[in-house]
């Protein structure tokens, strides 16, 4: 545990970790104070009324929907996937973040994500959520969803496991599984914390049967750190394998754009690009509202930035080298994909797409933007909205025009569409305030062995 | 009205330390049936109580093992076996195309023998326990550290365990009533 001490002391040429000056105590106060003692600010209230609002509607659109069929969306032969799986890809890419702050980074050792992972793991939980819900839907008789999951049936049919999409089944799940455990566990000790601090009986009996009793003990703990590492260890290639499932998707599909062998690597960058972006959207009003600056410092908004620039960097090679084959390949088909992304009737949403994944995030090469909040602020909501054209580019402007004129199509997205996208946001949001309300937004167990003083003096 | 023996003694410390240094003094002097516990991890707490059986990575393997196995059969039986149907010129039994659920349960069955593992290994869920009875010690989830010595320890003895814990210059010592 020495490298916690070094990272804390790098201070002279780096923003700190946690600010000087806290000690154990202080630090749990703080993060605890925001669920148990301080007044819920009526900016919570506005916010997550509207958020909940929001989600009302996404309820009635997806009411409205079960009432009509996905007709009722611009969805149509030869455009089947539209809105839906655009978003589907987008939230679940957003999800990534959470699972590479929390697992891979620990397994790097690379202590400043304590104070983050938290967070980040709620908001991997949400996306997926968000996201799982659009094939479900997207399958037109959702009641009947349950058909994707191999069980012994009077059909005597099984799933047929040759299927990319069979495969997504069981590694969404998958991952909201270990998500929603990794996110559970990390908790304990923390709701443990909450137990013995709160006033309210209530509190005290929820946070209690929460905590599972958890009181610290030191053979509780060493199983306690195995357990974690072992998920983070499993985590870890599984983060990587859900994005790489997701586009196989497509990549096992012959249509032009799709059949490519570049799409895991690309896939996966650009979930870790977009998420972090989310991270920075949530982090950087949480951080100020809460008056949390002391622990998510401008270091934690300076590395994220540069993650940003990094999968920015790998999403673009992987644009540069479908645009590469498109005219290498000599396939007709190709070149005409790459003619028609560029100068097709998509062609606004491809170049839009080019100016905010690549063009605008190069600003973040500045030093002085990567701390400028307002400036991270809005790169990562032009990143967002760059990683959701990504998505609507590889999906429409392939499908609209594939190998026969005479099924050429277009599409056009309708009002259902645009409310069930917005109302995910919506749950999303929602889901964020309550999480940031009665559950400890930063893990408070973590936060304590960055400290000085946590450090074991041999003898 | 007979007395009951205590569950244990408890001796609170104001640093990691501190603990470590005294559940290694404990641990020498012969005690072997204690505890300590403490805020946050701290590495060389469990060696110092001598705690080492850890079968957590044991489960794990165990479960990791179990699930792959459980994924590909699965899909071997269901699609090769039970109904095997032509798709695409595929063989029913192609097993390139089985591997990313077989990954994925593999992952699946190994995450949840992780936390289930640990949580049964430390007797978790138990709402209630002896030590939440010493006032003290709702500070163990915030600030302090705490060493206890259980009465079962051959070695206990009421006033020769407290004599030798108040050797170590602890904050304060207090009995654990069972």
């Amino acid at each position: 545990m020495a490298d916690r001490m070094d990272d804390v002391e790098l201070t002279n040429s780096r923003a700190p970790v946690i600010e000087p000056g806290y000690t154990f105590g202080t630090v749990t106060d703080k993060i605890s104070a925001i669920v148990l003692t301080r007044p819920t600010s009526n900016g919570w209230f506005v916010g997550f009324g509207l958020a909940f609002l929001i989600t009302m509607m996404l309820l009635f659109a997806l009411g409205y929907l079960f009432l009509k069929g996905i007709g009722i969306w611009g969805n149509n032969i030869p455009v089947g996937w539209a809105f839906d799986i655009t978003n589907f890809v987008w939230w679940i890419g957003i999800g990534h973040a959470g699972t590479l702050i929390s697992a891979i980074l620990l397994l790097l050792r690379q202590s400043w994500r304590n104070s983050i992972n938290r967070f980040a793991e709620a908001m991997t939980l949400f996306a997926v959520a968000c996201a799982g819900l659009f094939p479900l839907v997207h399958t037109g008789r959702p009641w009947l969803a349950y058909w994707l999951v191999p069980y012994p049936n009077t059909m005597q049919y099984w799933p047929q496991f040759r299927s990319p999409l069979v495969w997504d089944v069981f590694a969404v799940s998958t991952y909201f599984t270990i998500s929603l455990m990794f996110w559970f566990v990390g908790l304990i000790p923390d709701l443990a914390t909450l137990r013995d601090r709160s006033e309210n009986r209530w509190a005290q009996m929820i946070y209690g049967m929460l905590a599972m009793g958890w009181r610290g003990s030191a053979r509780h703990w060493h199983r306690y750190e195995t357990m974690y590492l072992l998920l983070a260890g499993l985590a870890t290639p599984l983060v990587l394998s859900v994005h790489t499932v997701v586009s196989f998707d497509f990549a096992i599909g012959i249509v032009p754009g799709w059949h490519t062998t570049i799409f895991p690597p690309y896939f996966v960058a650009g979930a870790i690009y977009s998420g972090f972006a989310m991270v920075l959207m949530l982090a950087i009003p949480i951080r100020k509202l809460y008056g949390l600056e002391d622990f998510i410092t401008d270091r934690h908004l300076q590395n994220s930035a540069k993650v940003m620039l990094a999968t920015g960097w790998i999403v673009a090679y992987g644009y540069g080298i479908e645009a590469f084959m498109g005219w290498y390949s000599g396939n007709r088909y190709d070149s005409f994909l790459l003619w028609n992304r560029l100068h097709g009737p998509y062609a606004f949403f491809y170049w839009m797409l080019l100016i905010c994944n690549i063009g605008i995030p190069q600003v973040l090469w500045i030093r002085k933007l990567r701390t400028n909040t307002v400036g991270l602020f809005l790169v990562s909501l032009v990143i967002l909205v760059g990683m959701w054209l990504e998505r609507f580019v590889i999906i429409v402007i392939s499908l609209h025009r594939d190998f026969l004129t005479s099924s050429w199509g277009m599409y056009y997205p309708t009002r259902w569409d645009w409310m069930t996208y917005v109302g995910t946001i919506g749950m999303f949001l929602a889901a964020m305030f309550l999480f940031v309300r009665i559950l400890p937004m930063i893990s408070i167990f973590e936060m304590r062995t960055l400290l000085p003083e946590a450090e074991v003096k041999p003898e | 009205m007979k007395t009951t023996p205590n569950y244990g003694i408890m001796a609170e410390f104001d640093s990691a330390s501190d603990l470590v240094a005294a559940a290694r003094k404990t641990h020498e002097a012969g005690y072997r049936k204690i505890d300590a516990y403490s805020p946050f991890p701290v590495e060389e707490l469990a060696e110092a109580i001598g705690f080492h059986a850890n079968r957590v990575p044991l489960v794990t393997l165990i479960g990791a093992i179990t699930g792959g196995l459980t994924g590909y059969l699965m899909q071997y039986w269901m699609n090769a076996v039970n109904y095997p149907v032509m798709v695409g010129g595929k063989p029913p039994h192609s097993w390139p195309a089985f591997i990313p659920i077989t990954f994925e349960m593999t992952i699946l069955f190994g995450g949840i023998s992780a936390v289930l593992g640990m949580l049964a290994l430390n007797g978790l869920p138990m709402p209630y326990h002896p030590v939440f009875n010493v006032p003290r010690f709702v500070m163990a989830t915030k600030d302090r550290f705490f060493l206890i010595v259980f009465s079962t320890d051959p070695k206990y003895s009421p006033s020769g365990t407290r004599q030798f814990l108040e050797s170590l210059a602890p904050r304060s010592i207090s009995e654990v009533p069972s």
